[in-house]
């Protein structure tokens, strides 16, 4: 993974609510047995029609939209499935953080895992964000700050640990196999 | 010592390394579950890393998400049924689970199944575990009073090198259920009806532990239904604590502790209900006696009335709510029952079990699938088959019509050749009626198995009470 400090970018927006994974990206896209390439069937049935064309009106077909790679997207982003194919979908797309007031537990912690970032932000800026779509904002992963071009600054939460993973580009794997001897010395104690 | 809730107990007996403020817990997993579609990549780390899986024997393999469920005699038999990307998929599964010294409950296995339907009749789900899967609805086996959530491919990757997960300590939820089930009222409708009141997210952050007066009347497998969708109100897991009940369904099941293990296992998970006193960070309460038949009809579970009740308004301007009802072709003010229906899908980790083919085949008997209306039954795994054959439960739903299939998750997420059409309107069993999840543009109700069997008789949405009792 690689390090993250800052990611200062436009923003694309998404108001509806209760976006999950299965919009990220369907079912039928999992059929693949390696990471990369999902960018493109990102958010696939609201991208394309029934042929397979471009919808014009949907957000990310906007020229707008374009080069974005902070999305706004309303209250509880990623709920449903476990499926980590939807941060990369959203990676291999562009995209590389999300902002909402909400993001439902396993999206989150699916991110976290793959350097896109889950920023939840609060309900006034969070308004100001979905009324004002294509600002450019910049996220401080070092401060936990996100920056507004009006000069406000807000804090969101970040667990250290995850913090720590980010700026570093560590692999959680190589954390937890530094604690081998643990994890043997709780499996004789435990019998497991 | 302060009271301890069956989540507490079961989370602090599996520190590894206990959290601080910047890091979190090292948490050991006594059972691993893995199937196809969310363990590919994470073998492909293994392997690139040069790291073997530490503890086969807690690992769990089987094929389940996009195994086809037309039958197959052969290998060639299921690379003609399969879609390609399918069938490369199941083939990966098997090369993985040789590669890494797995035992897989594969396409010729009578043990195979849906993960969560294969846990638990093996016994491998049991009180006290910890158990993780790459799937959302890992938490079912909270229904035997385990710890058991789902995680992402990285994660399965982690357990499968290390045997555990860096987890932060998720806050806990009681929800109290009083009362008792009316005729025709089922499980299903039990946490149709809490998502309908905790919301889509109102359990986000949190651990469910289910419990109250009306706990002792459900029996193991409507326990599963309850906990399985514990995620779709956003909690990470589900529980139940263990009780007779618990026990009488593990006694004798294949990997179910035996013979002086079995009273050694007993005691201990005698000891984890919650202590009196135990305190949750949340609470709500619902009296199940009060409940009627619950069906969805917005684009996800948490958008669901009584059978009997009309179509909600939005309240205010709700973008997201109209797009929902445009979706899916229905009005507000009016009825939802008596709604044409096109597909009929028994099935999926939700209502798959025994229990559940016997609940609809109860309706169906003796009366016919109305015309134009397509009903697919699809046991939860092989086990379920085997047993509703043994009832001659196949017969009563072919008789009316209805095609019963090979086990697997099928028409529920639709990777396999399962799905309803475009446009169609299904009256589902399973978890999800997010957009497309039975197939593109496929409009999908959730429902109880009677409420689903009665909707196929009628053609119509149909509230199943006056069908059963
Ligand atoms: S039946 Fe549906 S919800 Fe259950 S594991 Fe299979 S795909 Fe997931």
């Amino acid at each position: 993974m690689e390090p993250i400090t800052e990611i200062r970018s436009r923003t694309a927006v998404l108001p509806l609510e209760d976006i999950d994974t299965d919009q990220i990206i369907p079912a039928r896209f999992l059929r693949t047995t390696v990471r990369e390439g999902l960018g493109e069937n990102l958010f696939a049935d609201w991208r394309y029609d029934s042929n397979g064309e471009k919808n014009t009106d949907f957000v990310l077909n906007r020229p707008e939209a374009r080069g974005a790679r902070i999305l706004v997207a309303g209250r509880n982003f990623g709920c449903g499935s476990s499926r980590e194919h939807a941060p990369w979908a959203l990676l291999d797309h562009g995209f590389q953080a999300v902002i909402s007031t909400e993001i439902a537990d396993i999206f989150r912690n699916n991110s976290l895992k793959n350097g896109f970032l889950p920023v939840v932000a609060d309900a006034d800026i969070h308004g100001w964000l979905l009324a004002n779509p294509g600002v450019e904002l910049t996220l401080n992963v070092e401060s936990r700050s996100l920056s507004l071009p009006d000069g406000r600054v807000t804090e969101f939460p970040l667990e250290s640990f995850s913090r720590y993973c980010l700026l570093n580009g560590v692999d959680q794997l190589g954390f937890l196999l530094n604690h081998a001897g643990e994890i043997s010395r709780f499996e004789k104690r435990a019998g497991a | 010592m302060s009271a301890k809730s069956l989540f507490e107990k079961v989370w602090d007996r599996h520190i590894v390394v206990p959290e601080t403020a910047d890091t979190p817990a090292i948490l050991y997993i006594d059972l691993h579950l893995v199937h196809e579609v969310t363990s590919p990549q994470a073998f492909s780390l293994l392997r690139d890393a040069g790291l073997r899986v530490r503890r086969p024997d807690l690992t769990l393999s089987t094929m389940d998400h996009s195994t086809p469920t037309i039958p197959v005699g052969s290998l060639k038999e299921l690379k003609v049924v399969s879609e390609p990307a399918a069938f490369q998929q199941i083939l990966q599964m098997e090369r993985n689970c040789e590669d890494f010294g797995l035992e897989l409950r594969g396409m010729d296995s009578d043990e195979r199944g849906i993960v969560h339907v294969i846990g638990p009749e093996l016994g491998a789900t049991q009180p006290g575990k910890t158990i993780v899967c790459g799937d959302s609805h890992t938490s079912t086996h909270g229904a035997l009073g385990a710890l058991a959530f789902g995680i992402g491919t990285t994660e399965v990757a982690h357990v499968l090198a290390t045997q555990c997960l860096l987890q932060r300590k998720p806050r806990t939820f009681a929800v109290n259920l009083r009362g008792r089930l009316p005729t025709g009222v089922t499980a299903k409708d039990i946490i149709l009806a809490i998502i309908g009141r905790i919301g889509v997210d109102g359990g986000t952050g949190h651990a469910i532990e289910y419990r109250g007066s009306a706990v002792a009347s459900l029996s193991i497998e409507e326990r599963m239904t309850i906990c399985n969708m514990a995620i779709e109100g956003g909690a990470r897991t589900g529980m139940f604590a263990p009780d007779d009940a618990t026990y009488e369904y593990l006694a004798g099941r294949p990997l179910s502790p035996q013979g002086a293990d079995w009273d050694e296992a007993l005691s201990r998970w005698r000891e984890l209900p919650s202590d009196d006193g135990a305190r949750f960070d949340k609470e709500v309460s619902i009296d199940v006696s009060s409940l009627r038949p619950m069906v969805t009809f917005g684009t996800n579970p948490g958008m669901v009335i009584p059978v009997d009740d009309v179509i909600p308004s939005p309240a205010g301007s709700d973008p997201g709510f109209a797009k929902a009802l445009d979706y899916m072709a229905l009005e507000p003010g009016r009825p939802l029952a008596g709604t044409p229906v096109d597909v009929v899908f028994i099935g999926s980790c939700t209502n798959s079990r025994l229990s559940d083919l016997k609940a609809a085949a109860g309706v169906i008997a003796g009366r016919q699938v109305a015309d134009g209306v397509q009903m697919l039954v699809v046991p939860g795994s092989a086990k379920v088959k085997r047993e509703a054959e043994a009832e001659g439960l196949p017969e009563v739903f072919e008789a009316a019509g209805a095609e019963w299939r090979e086990p697997g998750c099928s028409m529920c997420l639709a990777m396999n050749g399962d799905y309803v059409p475009a446009g169609k309107l299904a009256v589902s069993t399973s978890n999800r009626n997010f957009e497309g999840r039975q197939g593109k543009g496929a409009r999908t109700v959730l429902a109880s198995p009677l409420t689903a069997a009665a909707s196929a008789i009628s053609g119509r949405i149909s509230d199943p009470r006056p069908l059963v009792g």
